[in-house]
């Protein structure tokens, strides 16, 4: 084998270009359709770009991360607040930034300590932010929304969602190779372990939430302008954060590219009952969880694994049978 | 003085809420924050016996908590129990648990939000003013606040002081030694859960009395029981009363001095500074 630059394998190359192709047949669809499939395709893209940025940090650790709605919301109200002043890059830089600065200080208070305190902790977070935000507005300003007015149609929103979930896709993919990914691999399967072969897992874990809310900032800065006019309680919806957590679960988070096979059928499906059966979406979210701790609790990916290595097991006994016989 | 005294009347369901869910977690190990939903349910069964049959809320509480009691015991029977003997470690227990009853509570947000609608709905009930020190305060407060104090006396005396109340605290302190001195810690496990959950519900049945609620806000009140359970320390009773005070009275404070809009505000502020300098509880002990 040829040894290739950066220390890639073959493997990986080939993964790279068949994600290459996928972003490029993605690219296409505003071309073919402006209306009904590329306002579906706005939604994928961003639970895409948000499972997996959840992911970086909710995989790995195993700690379920709520917090999806104020890191998002407080992107969203970056660009609300920054429209009429700054450019718009330079807005979505902020709400990267507001993301990971929050992400920081949940980290700093919480993942020194048990998984229980940062779950109940980031529960609520969406609303104290979303409840800070409100009182600061009523205190400074006399108006309650915002109203964001960019040149921005739907197919440039999926554009850049797109290159969102690229990029979440690539700095996954180079954490993996990182000492950071390492670390947190070694966290993943014992902490104890971890801590004892001199990993910093604290700072470590802090480090990979901010990444994670940075990316989950940026989103929300991305999808303001869909909104154009913006309220808190839209802003900062939890539904979006209970959603990511759903989607990222049943695809499996195992895998980098395991939330995106949870994220498109639970989109359509969410789609769908939104239209048809707006008053069943609570219940529909409740049989999902409930799903998916009984009965697929590795998520899609997990369940493919499993069936791939028993199919292996299976030839590979097979195989081996002939030569014990043989005396 | 106003203020303190409207805090400890509103700290007493709170309280009742937090006492169900830190006998949930502290012995059955159920992270249950489907606990709101039992508290709405409770909230809405006491409003329809009053409003339909005319039963007064204090005397509904017998109806209420024997029927949460065994609507819980058949969830932890029927939902839980599979995750418990499934889990490898507390750890494991712990996400499932917590996915699970993010589960339940949707699915029961939404059956509530389906038979209920999601309006507002209050009632009167002794809205009749009461002195005390000298203001004037709802009555329908102070007699939730004295039904409150009430359960919770009856609930101390049971841990404390009977065979059973024994049980149950032991399996809190180590389910495996439980199991050696002969306690059934499945048997006790299910009971405390359902007995958390008919707490949960009378915590809500008397809420009902003074507060306006609607099908949706559980999860407000799951995590302000969440705060309350880890700030009194999971498991233990007399930090349950204590923390509810303390966050009854803070909210009560911020509430009428700053702004009503930042009541979680000020129960993260409370939450931020245990974390920061007793993560193990007022009264807990430090576990490595």
């Amino acid at each position: 084998m040829t040894s290739l630059p950066f220390g890639l394998t073959q493997q990986e190359l080939k993964t790279g270009a068949i994600g290459a192709a996928a972003v490029l047949v993605a690219a296409l669809l505003p071309v073919f359709d402006q209306a009904y499939y590329l306002a579906l395709g706005v939604n994928i893209m961003l639970y895409a770009a948000l499972c997996t940025a959840w992911s970086l940090f909710s995989g790995p650790t195993h700690y379920i991360s709520l917090a999806t709605a104020a890191f998002f919301g407080l992107g969203t109200y970056a660009v609300g607040l920054g429209i009429d002043h700054l450019p718009f890059p330079l807005l979505v830089a902020i709400g990267a930034g507001c993301g990971a600065v929050l992400a920081g200080i949940v980290g700093a208070a919480t993942l020194r300590l048990s998984g229980v305190y940062f779950v109940i902790f980031t529960l609520g977070l969406a609303e104290l932010v979303r409840q800070l935000v409100t009182w600061g507005q009523s205190k400074l300003t006399t108006r309650m929304g915002l109203y964001v007015f960019t040149d921005f149609t739907e197919k440039h929103i999926f554009w850049m969602l797109l290159a969102l979930t690229v990029a979440v896709f690539v700095t996954g993919w180079l954490i993996n190779r990182s000492r950071l990914g390492f670390a947190m691999q070694v966290i993943g399967n014992d902490e104890t372990v971890a801590r004892h072969v001199g990993i910093d897992t604290a700072r470590a874990k802090i480090i990979l939430f901010m990444v994670s809310g940075a990316f989950i900032g940026i989103a929300g800065a991305i999808c303001a302008p869909r909104y154009a006019y913006i309220q808190a309680t839209s802003a900062f919806n939890p539904t979006i954060s209970f959603l990511v957590v759903i989607m990222a679960l049943l695809g499996g988070t195992k895998r980098l590219w395991g939330p995106l096979v949870g994220v498109i059928p639970f989109t359509i499906l969410m789609d769908f009952v939104t239209a048809k059966f707006p008053n069943h979406t609570s219940i529909v979210m409740g049989i999902a969880f409930l799903a998916i701790v009984y009965f697929i609790p590795n998520g899609v990916t997990g369940v493919i694994e499993q069936v791939q290595a028993r199919w292996k097991a299976r030839s590979g006994a097979a195989a081996r049978q002939p030569t014990e016989v043989r005396p | 003085m106003q203020i303190i005294v409207t805090g400890i009347l509103l700290s007493g369901t709170y309280a009742l809420i937090a006492l169900g869910l830190t006998l949930q977690y502290g012995v059955a190990r159920i992270m249950n924050i489907a606990n709101g939903e039992t508290l709405v349910a409770g909230c809405f069964i006491a409003f329809w016996l009053f409003v339909s049959l005319s039963i007064n809320p204090i005397f509904g509480l017998l109806i209420i908590a024997p029927l949460a009691f065994a609507l819980n015991w058949g969830i932890y029977q029927v939902a839980l129990r599979p995750l418990v003997q499934r889990a490898k470690n507390r750890g494991m227990l712990e996400v499932d648990s917590i996915l699970a009853t993010f589960g339940l509570m949707f699915l029961l947000q939404g059956l509530m939000l389906l038979a209920f609608g999601g309006e507002y709905v209050n009632y009167q009930f002794l809205a009749e003013r009461f002195m005390l020190f000298g203001s004037a305060y709802g009555l329908n407060r102070v007699v939730a606040f004295c039904a409150a104090v009430l359960i919770a006396v009856a609930l101390y005396l049971f841990l404390y002081h009977t065979r059973q109340g024994t049980a149950v605290r032991a399996v809190a302190a180590d389910p495996a030694s439980a199991n050696l001195v002969a306690i059934d810690v499945a048997k006790t496990a299910a009971m405390a859960f359902a007995l958390g959950g008919a707490l949960t519900a009378c915590g809500g049945a008397l809420l009902s009395t003074f507060y306006t609620f609607n099908a949706a806000m559980g999860i407000t009140f799951t995590m302000k029981a969440l705060i309350i359970v880890i700030m009194g320390g999971v498991g233990d009773v007399r930090g349950a009363i204590i923390a509810a005070l303390m966050l009854g009275v803070a909210e009560t404070a911020v509430a009428s001095l700053i702004d009503p809009g930042l009541t979680i505000a000020a129960t993260y502020a409370l939450f931020v500074l245990v974390l920061l300098i007793r993560p193990q509880g007022l009264f807990g002990r430090r576990t490595t």
